[in-house]
């Protein structure tokens, strides 16, 4: 089916997420959607596949203008999407699965669901048991059985969001070759990444996206130097570093591995030393954000060890680590970082030390009207905190921190923000560190990371680079790493040093 | 918005008024005068000392339980097993009187023992729904309805079995303590004045573990959000635990009170109901101890204030429930309006 895309626009807020986009995709063609987060490839997806609707804008399907109310309505008109995280249901059966999107019917017919299903598996060579249970599948397994439904459903458009996470490389390669197939059939690929190896191999022509405009296409031979200049943009070169000489280490890792359901990180060894701030950059889902909450003693490592300040809190919880000076600050600010419902000053007192057993109210607005003032809070102590804004609620959150801290772990500290409160927020922390913290952040804007990190981790896919110093590299490395290229490069630098 | 106080409270009074309406034409459609009705419901629980030393003495468990309830709904959970707390307390407290009414011990020292077994019943009662809860992942509203229906078997094994009256066991339940062992009542009256002490206190004690401690404002974060409550640094389950074992304590209470200054005795249904109509006034005040107290004595009066209707009208007594029922699903219905009304406004502005 050929895919017409014209002036397409959707705004949320103020972030203009597309930007008169326009893309004309014919029928056979495994097309690359490129871009960094944020840059506006979900968002084209979903107005595409009818999650959500464009403000303005024509979507043609064969030439034909439709409007696509619904995710339902886009699957009718043939277009089906495959999303990052499967949108199955683990406690049913795979044949289940298979038949729930179907319209239609107030009885199942499973027998000619399980040929259908059992046909079509067999033409892509997938081998699924239509009777197991669907959470007893592999991540590549339950992307499989997504494709056959949607496939079965009538799908004639085929998008498919970061597919290749979590699977391995042997499915990675099924995949390819099924979505090789499906395009020769004349059905239509979209295929959403970051992962430059994975677009190299498989797409016939690539677009990137970069802050919601469409910014170039690029047809093989693809030059990957060339789309990672595209992805993020020009690079802009910052002065003013904050520098400090390292003091004694503060954690150490030793071979610490970390897992999910999706992800394996793997021996990973390092040592944050006093002062220290090192940004964990990748793309979303990475590892980061796990490596991270491991480094917190929320998750538990499933190897290695883990030692704050020299005593090993390898299988403690997060609480051991709060008590030695480390404190995590998650990104999702109103789910796991503040109390929706409460106050500032109610968030004074659960933040502070108890003293006696009643509260001393008095006290703890005096408290929190001093937060407000030193972190610029716009708000009053008795703000409830999701009356605030975001930049608000990231000051809220800092101005909690206890003293004296060893280590802080933040997830995107100023993800959303503000240029007044990013600036504000990267002054707090950085006098944190002239105090003699060290910081872990991850951030998805590389200026950022550049600017503000001593070393740098990379991460890709569970892959974690070693440390790279933030002085000697640049946005064109981290973006050529963050895409999966240019590893062997590092890894075999860092084997020689070891060797 | 300055006036929403008033508006929660007017749509209150406007739910309140909805439910008599509705309750006046269920009256209508049985062939009943829903004004005498209700006016002989007011005669029966206000219309002498005694009836409203009744209502005072259904107001202690009810008032019990309530505060217990709040701060298991301070912690976001709903403890639908205060049932089967009560019903431990009460055979706990029964128990420990049969253990200890041959002993020497002075009776009133008896008493306060067994009332102590009885929180300590209701307690644990309620901790073994908390450990469900925490360590094996059964919501607390599963496993608090099985042991409801668990505790019921206990006490009706008890009656009819280990702790039978002499010869003949019924329904009427376990042989009545002496004189003794006994609440003291008000002269002439039902009431124990040292249960209403107990119910007083409870509700005083409530507020202020709410609203002015350290325990209670954690509480209150466990339970509107658990994961940002841990992240802060708080020990999320060991509140959890100890919400269960505080309601617990209270419901155990409440039945404790049942057995030493009403029944004298363990009763089959011995909780009365009270643990479900402790829940509703939970919702009905919206978790604000204030106004549990009054709310609960309106319960308490509605519900004495019906025991005459079979005679003057032949109605059920269940009129009451109705009424409660009722009540609580038009404060319910206003408040869910009035959050969708609310909202919209606020998204389109």
């Amino acid at each position: 089916m050929n895919v017409e895309l014209q002036n397409i626009h959707k705004t949320f807020g103020s972030v203009h997420a597309n930007d008169n986009i326009n893309l004309s995709i014919p029928a056979g063609m495994i097309q690359g959607i490129l871009g960094e987060n944020g840059a506006g490839k979900s968002t084209l997806m979903k107005v595409l596949s009818g999650f959500i609707q464009a403000d303005s804008g024509t979507i043609f399907l064969d030439g034909k203008p439709v409007i696509i109310h619904s995710p339902a309505d886009a699957i009718k008109q043939g277009v089906g999407m495959l999303h990052q995280d499967p949108l199955d249901f683990p406690p049913l059966k795979v044949i289940d699965n298979f038949i729930l999107g179907q319209p239609g019917g107030l009885f199942l017919d499973h027998a000619t669901a399980i040929s259908d299903f059992k046909r079509l598996a067999d033409q892509f060579g997938f081998h699924i048991n239509p009777n197991a249970y669907t959470d007893s599948l592999t991540v590549g397994e339950r992307q499989q059985l997504e494709i056959l439904r949607l496939l079965w459903l009538g799908a004639r458009v085929l998008i498919l969001d970061e597919p290749t996470t979590g699977i391995s490389a042997l499915q990675k390669e099924k995949l390819f070759a099924t979505l090789k197939i499906l395009a020769k059939e004349g059905k239509t690929i979209i295929f959403v990444s970051h992962k430059l190896e994975d677009v190299e191999v498989l797409c016939d022509r690539v677009a990137v996206l970069q802050q919601g405009k469409l910014v170039g296409e690029m047809s093989p031979p693809f030059n990957a130097e060339k789309l990672v200049e595209m992805m993020f943009g020009k690079v802009i070169t910052f002065g003013g570093r904050a520098s400090f000489d390292p003091g004694e280490s503060v954690l150490r890792l030793e071979n610490i591995s970390v897992e999910d359901y999706r992800l394996k990180i793997q021996r990973v060894s390092l040592n944050l030393r006093q002062c220290e701030v090192i940004g964990l950059a990748g793309m979303e889902g990475s590892g980061q954000s796990l490596f991270l909450q491991a480094c917190a003693g929320l998750v538990r490592p499933t190897g290695g060890h883990l030692y704050l300040k020299g005593a090993d809190l390898t299988t403690h919880t997060y609480h051991d680590f709060k008590k030695n000076g480390v404190v995590y600050l998650p990104a999702a600010r109103l789910e796991e970082g503040l109390v929706p419902g409460m106050t500032l000053t109610e968030h004074v007192i659960l933040a502070g030390e108890q003293r006696g057993m009643f509260i001393n109210r008095a006290a703890a607005t005096q408290k929190s009207q001093e937060n407000i003032k030193s972190f610029n809070i716009k708000g009053r102590p008795e703000s409830s905190v999701e009356s605030l804004s975001g930049g608000n609620q990231q000051r809220a959150l800092l101005s909690l921190m206890n003293d004296p801290l060893d280590l802080i772990l933040v997830e995107h500290p100023t993800r959303g923000l503000d240029i007044e409160s990013v600036m504000y927020i990267w002054s707090k922390l950085k006098e944190r560190c002239r105090q003699g913290t060290s910081i872990f952040f991850i951030s998805s804007d590389l200026d950022e990371i550049l600017q503000y990190s001593d070393r740098i981790l990379v991460f890709f896919s569970g892959q974690v680079s070693p440390p790279i110093d933030a002085a000697t590299t640049s946005v064109e490395q981290l973006g050529q790493l963050i895409g999966g290229k240019g590893w062997e490069k590092i890894t075999n630098t860092t084997e020689a040093a070891n060797a | 918005m300055p006036d929403s106080r008033w508006n929660i409270l007017l749509l209150r009074l406007g739910a309140l008024l909805l439910a008599l309406i509705f309750t006046f034409l269920i009256l209508l459609a049985v062939g009943a005068q829903p004004f005498s009705v209700f006016g002989d419901i007011v005669g029966g629980a206000l219309g002498s000392s005694s009836r409203f030393s009744n209502v005072l003495s259904a107001w202690v468990p009810l008032v019990l339980v309530s505060a217990g309830l709040l701060i298991t709904f301070s912690a976001g959970l709903w403890n639908i097993g205060i049932e089967g707390q009560i019903m431990l307390g009460a055979i706990f407290t029964t128990g420990a009187i049969r253990l200890l009414q041959e002993t020497a011990l002075p009776p009133a020292l008896v008493l306060a023992l067994a009332i102590i077994a009885g929180m300590l019943g209701g307690a644990l009662w309620a901790s073994l729904a908390g450990v469900m809860k925490t360590f094996g992942g059964v919501n607390e509203i599963f496993g608090g309805l099985g042991l409801n229906f668990v505790s019921t078997s206990i006490s009706l094994w008890l009656i009819f079995g280990p702790w039978k009256r002499p010869g003949v066991a019924s329904m009427s339940g376990t042989e009545p303590f002496d004189e003794a062992f006994r609440l003291a009542t008000f002269q002439g009256l039902r009431l124990s004045p040292w249960a209403l002490l107990l119910g007083i206190a409870a509700v005083i004690l409530v507020y202020f573990l709410l609203r002015g401690t350290y325990f209670g404002l954690r509480l209150k974060a466990v339970g509107k959000n658990p994961r940002a409550s841990y992240i802060l640094g708080i020990p999320t389950w060991q509140h959890m635990m100890l919400a269960f074992f505080l309601c617990g304590a209270l419901g155990g209470l409440a039945g404790a009170v049942q057995v030493t200054a009403v029944y004298h005795r363990l009763i089959p249904a011995i909780s009365s109901g009270y643990g479900y109509m402790g829940l509703m006034i939970g919702m009905l005040v919206n978790f604000h101890p204030v106004w549990a107290a009054p709310v609960a004595l309106f319960f308490a009066a509605l519900n004495i204030g019906s025991i005459q209707l079979p005679i003057l009208h032949k109605l059920d007594s269940s009129l009451a429930g109705v009424l409660q029922g009722v009540l609580v699903l038009f404060v319910l219905l206003a408040e869910g309006i009035r959050q969708k009304y609310f909202n919209r406004k606020a998204a389109s502005s």
